[in-house]
């Protein structure tokens, strides 16, 4: 009798340990699938990197690419290249990487699926600083060349004076949520009211400027990642692999953020803290990526929104991929903004738009079926 | 003794939700929580492990004052399920995980996981571990947020009307489980509760709240028909039905 129910006992033991391994197994079959998405982004981003490299108004063949590359390329094909199209290129990956994990962050933080790096007011901040510093300081004018009407002649100027209004506006809408303990209703509300206070700001200035600053103003609120050379990559590299590393490091927290603020609290997450630190990070990147290159909408918000949908909401998980998302969104507009009416570069910020919007529109129809 | 609280008062701008709570649980409470809505039991609740800092008094969680245990100790020795729950697009699996959060340094690990997993046995959803937490029912529901404050290895457990959503099926089972749970870990629990006579079958303390102040507490015996009927402005009788007590409203 007792043997039998020793074997019982047994068998039971096993058949527990056999239904752990095997759910064990299933966990890590979908934790897998997550990671494989992963991969597949980061091999389309290497595909239309490869692509984009190859494209553009000089007709160099793939073998003048590949020699410029690997060092061995004349003058006319490395200047192409190296100074031209691999900056743009990674500026693409770096600056959509950025914009778009800023933006999973802040409508994690915010608690608003609505959320996105200009959600605080930035891009309407630096636009007005932009203004201030064509118009007022004279930093644009008009040049007639073959290729741009307009040249702004003191970027630096624009972009410093861009990046400060960005900056003070996020100091404003940090300060005051401090005083409501950073809710979220409080920030978003500030926001909101900051960035029409500067765009008020902008629409004054313009009132009293000349049409050729106007058409410099415009010219530099379109965003193009053509404005930036290695220096300013390697300032936007840095940035976001800082953040990124810090976001990664919050994963869990934001996690237990999504199950409610109280929640959060129960499990150990200090919320203000994590909060103002989301805020400020996301918005570092997202003034650092407007001054550079002006506005570039949509990313932020859809990157995580088509990810959100495919991955479902664990930080773990979604921090990368919309990581990855953006780079590849961006970097495929910047690609098509340049090729579809060659030699005419098209504004990246339209084209995103333009087709990160009606694949966003599907995703939101078809529903969560698969996450 | 492993919780208990002294002079404890909270005071909303507008108006004192508590005022001057005193009560002591030891390892094997399963303490109910009574009084009308806007009583204070919530308010009570969040109290206890600081989600909202009390005005006046002290709680000691194990002989250490609550307002100096960080939030990361704090969420170590007390897991809180609250009165709604978010709807989030995770599985079941990473919701109970996330109460492995206060230990977690990077990366889970596989003790983490082990832990998890045996939160997830203990409210018999096994089988759920990789459905998704928006496609359950209320019940089941519940039952996740209470295995995830179950992750957090407690000594204490508060849950805030853990079943006043459910059907009656899922209101006896998961109060089952929170009994089962406190006798067998030997955990305490504050439970705040509407339905009294499933708190007087499975609690064995009770805290009767009016207007935020205490109006009776103790075993069984502070639960007679005056008592809830004074906290309750309703009167009832409380009759014995094959050795269940049963309050019935008159």
């Amino acid at each position: 009798m007792a043997v039998k129910i020793k074997r019982m006992e047994n068998l039971k033991r096993q058949r527990k340990v056999a239904r752990n391994t095997d759910e064990s197994g299933l966990y890590q079959q979908y934790t897998g699938r997550k990671k494989m998405v992963l991969v597949v982004l980061a091999l389309l981003i290497v595909l239309v990197s490869a692509a984009a490299v190859n494209a553009g108004s000089m007709n160099l063949n793939l073998y003048q690419v590949v020699q410029s590359i690997l060092g061995n390329g004349n003058n006319l094909s490395d200047i192409v290249i190296w100074r031209i199209r691999l900056p743009r290129i990674l500026a693409a990956i770096i600056a959509g990487a950025g914009l778009s994990v800023a933006g999973c962050v802040m409508q994690n933080n915010l608690r608003n699926p609505l959320a996105s790096p200009s959600t605080l007011g930035i891009s309407n901040a630096a636009a007005f600083g932009a203004n201030l510093a064509i118009i007022v300081f004279g930093a644009g004018t008009v040049r007639s060349t073959s290729t741009d009407a307009v040249i702004i002649n003191n970027p630096y100027l624009v972009t410093v004076s861009a990046f400060v209004c960005s900056m003070m506006a996020t100091a404003a809408v940090l300060f005051l949520a401090r005083i409501r303990s950073f809710s979220p209703e409080a920030m978003v509300l500030a926001g909101v009211a900051l960035s029409s206070l500067f765009s008020a700001g902008t629409i004054l200035i313009q009132y009293f400027a000349q049409d050729f600053q106007i058409a410099a103003v415009v010219f530099w609120t379109f965003g193009d990642l053509g404005r930036v050379a290695w220096k300013e990559v390697a300032i936007l590299t840095c940035l976001i692999v800082f953040s990124f590393i810090y976001f990664l490091h919050r994963r869990w927290d934001y996690n237990a953020l999504d199950s409610g603020e109280e929640t959060a609290k129960s499990l150990g997450v200090n919320v203000e803290r994590v909060r103002q630190g989301g805020m400020l990070v996301s918005s570092l990147i997202a003034a650092v990526a407007v001054s550079f290159l002006g506005i570039i909408g949509f990313i932020g918000l859809v990157g995580p929104q088509i990810m959100r949908r495919i991955i479902g909401g664990d930080h773990r998980y979604l921090i990368p991929a919309s990581a990855l998302m953006g780079s590849l969104l961006l970097l495929f507009s910047d690609t098509l903004a340049r090729t579809m009416a060659a030699p005419v570069v098209l504004p990246v910020g339209a084209i995103t738009s333009f087709f990160g919007a009606p694949l966003f529109l599907y995703l939101l129809v078809r529903g969560n079926q698969k996450r | 003794m492993i919780l208990s609280a002294k002079g404890l008062s909270f005071i909303y701008p507008s108006r004192s939700v508590l005022r001057n709570i005193n009560f002591t649980i030891s390892r094997g409470d399963f303490l109910a929580v009574l009084g009308i809505n806007g009583a204070g039991k919530s308010t009570l609740l969040k109290c206890i492990n600081r989600i909202l800092k009390p005005c006046a008094g002290t709680v000691l969680i194990q002989n250490d004052q609550a307002g100096k245990l960080s939030r990361r100790e704090m969420a170590k020795r007390v897991g809180y399920v609250a009165q709604r729950q978010e709807s989030i697009s995770t599985t079941v699996f990473d919701a109970v995980l996330l109460g492995r959060k206060p230990y977690i340094k990077w990366e889970a690990s596989p003790k983490d996981l082990e832990i998890a997993h045996k939160a997830l046995e203990m409210l018999e959803l096994e089988e759920y571990a990789l459905r998704y937490l928006d496609e359950l029912s209320g019940g089941e529901q519940q039952k996740v947020v209470i295995a995830r404050a179950l992750a957090q290895e407690p000594d204490i457990l508060l849950l805030d009307e853990p079943t006043s959503s459910l059907d009656l099926k899922n209101q006896l089972e998961v109060a089952r489980i929170i009994k089962r749970v406190v006798t067998t870990q030997q955990i305490g629990a504050v439970v705040s509760m509407h339905d009294l006579n499933l708190s007087i079958r499975f609690a064995n303390k009770f805290l009767l709240l009016k207007d935020g102040e205490i109006f009776a507490a103790g075993g069984l015996e502070v639960m007679t028909p005056k008592n809830i009927e004074s906290v309750y402005s309703v009167p009832v009788i409380i009759q014995n039905i094959e050795n269940v007590p049963v309050v019935i409203p008159m």
